[in-house]
């Protein structure tokens, strides 16, 4: 069987699949490469939307290209996510940008918005690229290379709308069963994942409001170093000092302003994908439930003779291998999906440090060169003065 | 070692106010209602003018602040703040000092002594006293006269007051000053009497110079109210910043009990951004001693104010002097040649119910002659003592000059070193929390 098409109904060892995540290689063997770029409003009698340009390069050979453009809009990126989910239920599928923002968002396509979310499909996209199994799924790659009529098309073979509402009515209702006969391992996952998801929803908030305070403070010294070339104008000896002290505060505040933007850059993007993550993980631990619930179904069926017992013993083989399956899909997307949190977030708080250090450290070398300045002043003065 | 010059500034005080205190008046008049020790304490008053005690060296220092109860001008109950002062005279010989004298005094009396010297020296730009009440506050300091690091300012405030007095070549031989540091009963004045001259007038011949004085110190006055008010917001915002990143610290923390490998780094980068957090408090009340700096140099744009008012009054009575003068010669010269040019009550009730006699004419003329020579004399003084206000005035205005760049400069390049402190500790927790993360 060709390693290559993944599907869930093929039992493969754990063993095999932990081996495949080598992500410290895997930059060296990447061969998928994505950008999402340029956001273009697109104007119809019966809507107005943004669409993407995604530009893919790459050097597998079941592209029939090696490179490939195309424009899509966020409702395809949902449309991928969810085929994604439906194929590969218990991986952790990286979380799409929100559909709306609920502060407050009069316009939706301001251009902070629309450059945040383009840069949160960029990473969207990349992150399924360097995902070991997503990497290759068939959906995946008609998203990336196919033009917009052949898309269409594509998306209306899928399972009907009815159909899928079925399956959410029978998976709320099982899931529940599912928790009860919840292996330890999962149960532990389950627990960090809700501890996980309040204090990393706490940290956005903290993050946000952090944010908002230095423009605050940024918007307040802008009004700051200007009042003194104001005084400097009527006082004739202080000029020159006061018009330095007004300069060190222009460059503390310009310091201050690439602070801000570092920290919107760096820390705000990773630490909210993780948010969204954390929802994520939550899907996939009721999906994982779910899936065991069946089994447990059919199980419970057969032990009290509710239903045709013939075929129960082939189907609940079935089910048992599908739960096998599932469970160490899981488990090893689980590591990998932790060593990459620890990862990211080490980063964007070692970057925020970083910007802190480098704009206290701008700010001092702007005092005390006007403390120098003043001082050799002070020198020149006493010895002007000298007989 | 000479005797203490008569003072030249008395000779300068306008007629229609009455000396209050009169400064070398026995002390039964000066101190008021407490007779005991009168007679010891008048013989102290004679050997400080014979000692010339302001040729010693002497320590003056605000050193502690209570809290008190008592009753007020209406027998009613009130809390306010008594402040200690020490007098300490600085023996040549061996440096040491010894307290010789230390009493309690509350803000309203430091005010009376303030109004007293800007009765008496109106040409000196003199010193002002801390604010009265919290001003120009942001949002964690209480407004509240009572709140202990404001009780702590003021009395560096008040500190700063008596030792500018004392540093002041003219101001510092006042015995009511002197009075005020060592006798407890302090002399009563009534309010007022005191309060700062008020009256609106035109001048029609200003000096240019105290004109320019007057625009300088409002234009002080409202560049300095701007740089603090705005100041005050810019600590209230940064106060926010450092604070927000404590919460980091608790959450962090959280998040370490869940963590293997992160967790220690976690949550000792907590602990940092705690320590960030916290470090604002000294920051920001350090940087309330820069803008007392300010705040005391905003309170001298009015005691400038105060000196140009002087010299605006002394110039109006002048003119207004000038022109009676003038008038009455007028009038003088009219009834001798016998013409009316001018409309007197006198000249309308001459014509409606008859001429006077030659005597009476005569005896008119000799009034008036002696009303325009003293006149003449009295206008005489008043231009010298315009001439001397002016001299001495501008005199005190120069010192004030030189000082106040001294030490506005030294406050500015204090802000400096401020910010250079706020930065390095900065730097300090960031580089501390960098390796907790790059730990982790």
């Amino acid at each position: 069987m060709d390693m290559n098409s993944f599907s869930p109904m093929m039992p493969t060892s754990p063993l095999s699949m932990i081996n495949q995540i080598k992500f410290e290689d895997e930059s060296d063997l990447k061969d998928l490469f994505i950008t999402v770029d340029e956001p273009e409003s697109h104007v119809t009698t019966i809507e107005t939307f943004i669409t993407y340009r995604i530009i893919t390069k790459t050097s597998r050979g079941e592209f029939d290209s090696s490179e490939f453009e195309v424009r899509r809009r966020y409702q395809d990126f949902l449309w991928l996510k969810g085929k994604l989910e439906e194929a590969h239920p218990t991986l952790i599928i990286p979380p799409l940008p929100e559909k709306f923002i609920v502060k407050g968002m009069v316009e939706r396509f301001n251009d902070d918005f629309i450059e945040t979310r383009r840069k949160a499909l960029h990473k969207f996209l990349n992150r399924i690229a360097d995902h070991p199994t997503l990497t290759f799924n068939e959906d995946f790659k008609i998203f990336l290379t196919a033009q917009a009529w052949e898309l269409s098309s594509h998306k209306k073979q899928g399972p009907g709308l009815l159909s899928r509402m079925g399956q959410t009515v029978r998976a709320v209702a099982s899931s529940m069963r599912g928790v009860k006969n919840r292996p330890e391992e999962f149960m532990e996952m389950n627990n960090f994942i809700e501890l996980f998801s309040q204090k990393i929803n706490l940290i956005d908030k903290i993050s946000q409001r952090i944010y908002k305070e230095e423009r605050e403070y940024f918007d307040e010294m802008k009004e700051y170093g200007p009042i003194h070339i104001l005084w400097s104008a009527s006082e004739e000896d202080l000029v020159d000092t006061l018009k330095d002290v007004a300069s060190c505060i222009d460059r503390c505040c310009k310091a201050t302003e690439k602070r801000m933007s570092g920290l919107s850059e760096a820390l705000l993007p990773v630490v909210h994908e993780y948010v969204l993550y954390s929802e994520m993980l939550m899907g996939v631990m009721k999906r994982r439930d779910q899936i065991q619930a069946e089994l447990d179904s059919k199980v419970e069926a057969l032990t009290y003779k509710k239903a045709d017992t013939d075929l129960l013993p082939e189907e609940i083989g079935k089910l048992e291998d599908k739960v096998e399956c599932a469970n160490n899909a899981l488990k090893a997307d689980w590591e990998r999906w932790k060593q990459n949190m620890q990862n990211d977030i080490k980063l964007a708080f070692t970057d925020m440090a970083e910007e802190n250090i480098h704009y206290y450290e701008q700010c001092l070398a702007t005092w005390e060169s006007f403390l120098t300045s003043q001082t050799n002043l002070h020198l020149e003065e006493a010895s002007e003065d000298k007989p | 070692m000479e005797q203490a010059p008569p003072d030249p500034e008395r000779q300068l005080q306008p007629a229609p106010l009455e000396p209050l205190g009169s400064p070398d008046a026995g002390l039964g008049a000066a101190v008021g209602k407490e007779a005991e020790g009168a007679g010891e304490e008048s013989s102290g008053v004679d050997t400080m003018t014979h000692n010339n005690f302001w040729l010693k060296k002497i320590e003056i220092s605000v050193s502690e602040a209570e809290k008190r109860t008592g009753r007020n001008a209406m027998n009613m109950q009130e809390t306010y703040t008594a402040y200690l002062i020490e007098t300490r005279s600085v023996e040549h010989t061996d440096g040491q000092s010894v307290l010789t004298d230390s009493l309690w005094r509350r803000y309203s009396e430091f005010e009376l002594l303030r109004s007293y010297l800007l009765v008496y020296y109106p040409h000196i730009v003199v010193p002002p006293l801390p604010e009265k009440r919290a001003e120009f506050v942001w949002h964690k300091l209480s407004a509240d006269n009572m709140d202990p690091d404001f009780v702590e300012r003021r009395r560096i405030g008040l500190e700063n007051f008596l030792l500018r007095i004392a540093s002041h070549p003219i101001l510092c031989r006042d015995k009511i000053f002197y009075l005020f540091l060592t006798q407890v009963f302090f002399f009563y004045l009534a309010d007022s009497r005191l309060k700062a001259l008020n009256a609106t007038f035109r001048v029609k011949n200003p000096d240019k110079r105290f004109t320019d004085l007057k625009h300088y110190s409002d234009e002080l006055q409202s560049v300095i109210s701007h740089l603090l008010r705005v100041r005050a917001r810019v600590a209230d915002r940064l106060y926010g910043v450092y604070k927000v990143h404590g919460n980091y610290g608790r959450v962090f923390s959280e998040w370490s009990a869940i963590e293997k490998e992160m967790g220690d780094g976690l949550q000792s980068a907590g602990h940092h951004m705690d320590v960030y957090a916290s470090s604002i408090d000294d920051i920001l009340e350090d940087e309330e001693h820069y803008a007392d700096q300010l705040k005391e140099y905003l309170f001298y744009a009015e005691a400038l104010r105060a000196v140009c008012r002087k010299h605006e009054l002394m110039q109006y009575d002048l003119e207004m002097a000038a022109q009676d003068l003038a008038s009455k010669k007028q009038q003088c010269e009219e009834l001798v040649t016998g013409t009316v040019r001018t409309f007197s009550l006198k000249g309308m009730t001459t014509k409606l119910f008859g001429q006077e006699t030659p005597e009476q004419r005569e005896a008119r003329i000799k009034v008036l002659e002696e009303q325009i020579n003293e006149g003449e004399q009295q206008l005489k003084s008043k231009n010298l003592e315009g001439r001397e206000f002016v001299k001495n005035a501008w005199a005190d205005i120069e010192r004030f000059k030189e000082q106040k760049n001294r030490d506005l400069k030294e406050a500015l390049i204090s802000y400096a070193v401020m910010q250079i402190s706020m930065c390095k500790k900065g730097i300090q927790v960031w580089t501390n929390a960098k390796e907790c993360f790059s730990k982790m």
